[in-house]
């Protein structure tokens, strides 16, 4: 979503970003002429009159359970977002009984929180788990 | 969704923020963001371009799938 019309997404879909992903962007190109839908999220820059690069994932209910907002020059890291989303998904199938400690990717460990887990984390997360 | 000259708009939809004291009146002018995680996320309704068709994409719709909702500056920007 940009404060771009529609009818400028699809000169940059057509013209630039069809020749980095085949076949276009799969995914809506949404319209926010005004940052009306930006000043609601607190993305929109009033005095640039543009929306900050602001990254929001919303789970199947429509809550909101991460966000990241960064100003124009930096990108994004895609495969940081996929990660959370991976692990917002194993949280949410768990009901709650499993827990993604720092550094957790598919295939590594889960914390199960509760009484016995008091206190001794540190008997099975170790900090070099945060970094691999 | 028709096509016009005319720039499609779209905006959040449901019940307006909180209304502020008539004291309050410069804070009055502004939408108050009002996203928090925990919290739902702001319904609207925006126009867009998606697979060479011109249309209309309401947030509520995507109930029942994770969504990534994404803000940039604008396009032919580089990063």
């Amino acid at each position: 979503m940009s404060v771009d019309s529609m009818f400028v997404h699809k000169m940059w879909n057509d013209k630039e970003l069809s020749k980095m992903v085949d076949g276009g962007v799969p995914f809506p190109m949404l319209s926010d002429a005004g940052g009306k839908v930006g000043r609601v999220y607190g993305v929109y820059d009033e005095d640039a009159g543009v929306e900050n690069r602001g990254r929001f994932l919303i789970d199947p209910d429509g809550v909101i359970q991460g966000f990241e907002v960064l100003t124009p020059p930096v990108g994004r890291n895609v495969a940081e977002t996929i990660r959370q989303i991976q692990a917002f998904q194993l949280v949410r199938e768990s009901a709650g009984a499993e827990a993604t400690p720092s550094g957790w990717k598919p295939g590594k460990m889960t914390l199960k929180p509760g009484p016995d887990l008091v206190g001794k984390v540190w008997e099975v997360w170790k900090t070099d788990m945060a970094r691999d | 969704m028709g096509i016009s000259c005319a720039r499609p708009t779209g905006g959040p939809v449901g019940e307006p923020a909180e209304e502020k004291n008539e004291d309050t009146a410069t804070v009055e002018k502004e939408v108050r963001p009002m996203v928090s995680v925990g919290k739902k996320a702001p319904d609207f309704t925006a126009p867009a371009y998606h697979k060479g068709e011109f249309t209309s994409v309401q947030l509520s719709d995507f109930l029942g799938k994770w969504v990534i909702l994404c803000f940039y500056p604008g396009d032919f920007t580089f990063v």
